[in-house]
């Protein structure tokens, strides 16, 4: 008897908050399938229209001249070219840092820990500062290379190569007569498959749901990634910004198209997290951090 | 990889050490410091260079005459500092508050029971790290704008009828840490189940035979086992939650100026690099925050000990 209750008070607390969880998710998937008005007079969680959803996208699409599809693009290029040279530089690093032995080792591996554990928004201002006085402030450049650095995922090949790769095997291709850039070629980059695929997982999430840097770094809209974009839909949409409403700045962009635009924003990022959501939460535990 | 690689290794390492008299398998084989090359550029560039440059602007002039602790004197006594501060700190603690409370009690409550319907919770909780940046922050508008949302029953009950009240300034560091708690405590109750699985069933069995209820073991004896994470988890929130950027600059848009744009220390920092063209202010704040970040990882590195530095 008592153990039932204790366990339906259990089950009580947490569907509770699966509902504080879920509820603003079903929302924004709703969302676009009612017209602005009905969003404010029909049930919150009611299903609208496919119709409407078309509208919606008619309206974003034509927001500025296309600009919705060219912020995705945007957000896709500088993610995926800053995670493929994210690739390329941190898993040899993580493989020399975790079996190599050469003089500043440790101190590259430390620096490379302490910045990795360190908030990337605290190093955005000083990263501006320093782009500002080297004048690559409103290029592309500007996005791509410090998305580039990317420490954690050094850590993660450095975590990989010390623990979950047979120094017998690595020694073997040594002994065998390869050089170090082959065994490292033929026998431990092979071994990485899984190792590759959690570092661009970590690394493509990271920079596609970057705000600040871009924010600060980038000065035309038409190269703004999507989470900049989207605050520029924010302050165009009268929903939220009254004064946007009048003066010949009829826009089109109401909640349901901002909803709609939050929405497809984060689909990329969705289906990577739904993709890998397994071999995550096994992968982050066991083989990142030190039991 | 043949097999015959595989057998000829050990003949191959004995002849090696009988003819220079030490271990093949030694410390100074490995690879060399060719392969960190190409990342030490953009540590260097991107991770180190502009710590060094904003100390070096704080320091400075717009001259670039030293000018000692001058920078930082001159922010704190700037009427905004204070007050960004004074907000960050209360939304650290709210969200410090709520993470710790509420992931450690979920992740509690899911530990133990039947696998399948606690990986369904943990999937839900976990789903809005989907949504971080200025996309959890646009859903949250629509959550706090009680026209439309499916909350506005609970928004009713704190006198909430109109956007602007559910953003009244007293209650923002509490929605924001609303917002950081739903994006991020997903992930953390799943590192905090994780590491509650490593403790050995055994020792429940043990409690429980000793006639310890599912109250005493949860905070007797989980709970101890698992306090390096708790720690983890904190120190790191605590230095996140120091440099809130994009929550309040886009509630600032969306209010028509209603929160002030420098309404966070981040915020203020960058509106005296955007507006006012004063770098070297600028940068005085950074490295406040700088400081702030850099002593919370050192903390994390070398007192928790759960990253590995060496094998």
């Amino acid at each position: 008897m008592r153990t039932s209750m204790a366990r339906g008070f259990r089950l009580v607390i947490l569907a509770a908050f699966a509902v504080f969880f879920a509820i603003p998710i079903i929302w924004l998937i709703l969302a676009p399938t009612k017209a602005d008005g009905a969003l404010v007079t029909r049930s919150p969680l009611s299903f609208g229209s496919f119709h409407q959803i078309a509208l919606a996208w008619d309206h974003l699409d034509g927001f500025s001249n296309h600009i919705y599809r060219l912020w995705i693009g945007n957000s896709l290029l500088y993610a995926l070219s800053a995670t493929a040279i994210v690739l390329v530089t941190a898993i040899p690093a993580g493989y020399g840092l975790a079996l190599g032995n050469f003089p500043g080792r440790k101190l590259v591996l430390t620096l490379t820990l302490v910045v990795m554990i360190m908030p990337a928004a605290a190093l955005v201002l000083p990263i501006f500062l320093e782009l500002n006085a080297l004048h690559l402030i409103g290029s592309v450049l500007s996005v791509i290379l410090p998305f580039s650095f990317f420490p954690f995922g050094v850590y993660l090949a450095y975590i990989y190569y010390s623990t979950a790769v047979p120094r017998e095997l690595l020694d073997a291709a040594r002994v065998d007569g390869a050089g170090e850039g082959q065994t490292f070629r033929h026998v431990a980059l092979p071994l990485a498959k899984p190792i590759v695929a959690l570092v661009f997982f970590f690394s493509f999430v990271a920079d596609w749901n970057n705000f600040f840097l871009p924010y600060a770094v980038l000065a035309d809209s038409s190269q703004y990634p999507i989470q900049v974009g989207l605050s520029d839909l924010l302050s165009s949409t009268p929903s939220f910004n009254p004064a946007q409403g009048g003066g010949g700045q009829q826009v089109n962009i109401f909640r349901p198209e901002l909803a709609l635009a939050t929405l497809l924003a984060i689909i990329p990022v969705a289906i990577v997290f739904l993709l890998s959501q397994r071999a995550l939460v096994r992968g982050v535990l066991a083989g990142a951090v030190k039991q | 990889m043949s097999s015959s690689a595989l057998t000829s290794a050990p003949v191959e390492a004995t002849r090696t050490r009988g003819l220079h008299g030490a271990p093949a398998r030694g410390r100074r084989t490995g690879p060399g410091v060719s392969f960190i090359l190409p990342y030490l550029p953009f540590l260097i560039v991107f991770g180190i260079a502009p710590m060094i440059y904003a100390l070096v602007l704080a320091f400075t002039n717009a001259d670039g005459s030293w000018v000692g602790v001058h920078n930082f004197l001159r922010t704190f006594g700037d009427y905004r500092f204070v007050p960004a501060f004074e907000h960050i700190l209360v939304y650290t603690c709210a969200w410090l508050g709520s993470l710790i409370v509420f992931v450690v009690g979920l992740a509690l409550l899911l530990h133990g029971r039947a696998n399948r319907v606690s990986a369904g919770f943990r999937f839900v909780f976990y789903l809005p790290g989907a949504l971080a940046g200025a996309a959890a922050v646009l859903v949250w508008l629509f959550m706090l704008d009680p026209a439309v949302s499916p909350f506005s029953g609970v928004e009713h009950v704190f006198g909430d009828q109109l956007f602007v009240q559910s953003i009244a300034p007293g209650k923002l560091p509490f929605v924001f840490a609303m917002i950081a708690f739903w994006t991020g405590a997903g992930g953390w109750i799943v590192v905090m189940y994780g590491a509650l699985n490593t403790i050995p069933d055994e020792l429940d069995e043990a409690a429980r035979i000793d006639g310890a209820g599912p109250f005493t073991i949860a905070f007797r004896l989980k709970l101890p086992l698992i306090r390096k994470w708790i720690a983890y988890m904190a120190i790191l929130s605590f230095a996140i939650g120091t440099q809130l950027f994009v929550e309040p600059q886009l509630v600032d848009e969306a209010s028509l100026g209603l929160v002030p744009d420098t309404w966070s220390s981040n915020q203020f920092a960058y509106q005296l690099a955007f507006r006012y063209g004063d770098f070297n202010a600028a940068a005085a704040v950074s490295v406040d925050l700088l400081v702030i970040g850099l002593a919370a990882a050192v903390l994390i590195v070398t007192r928790t000990g759960l990253f590995r530095r060496e094998d």
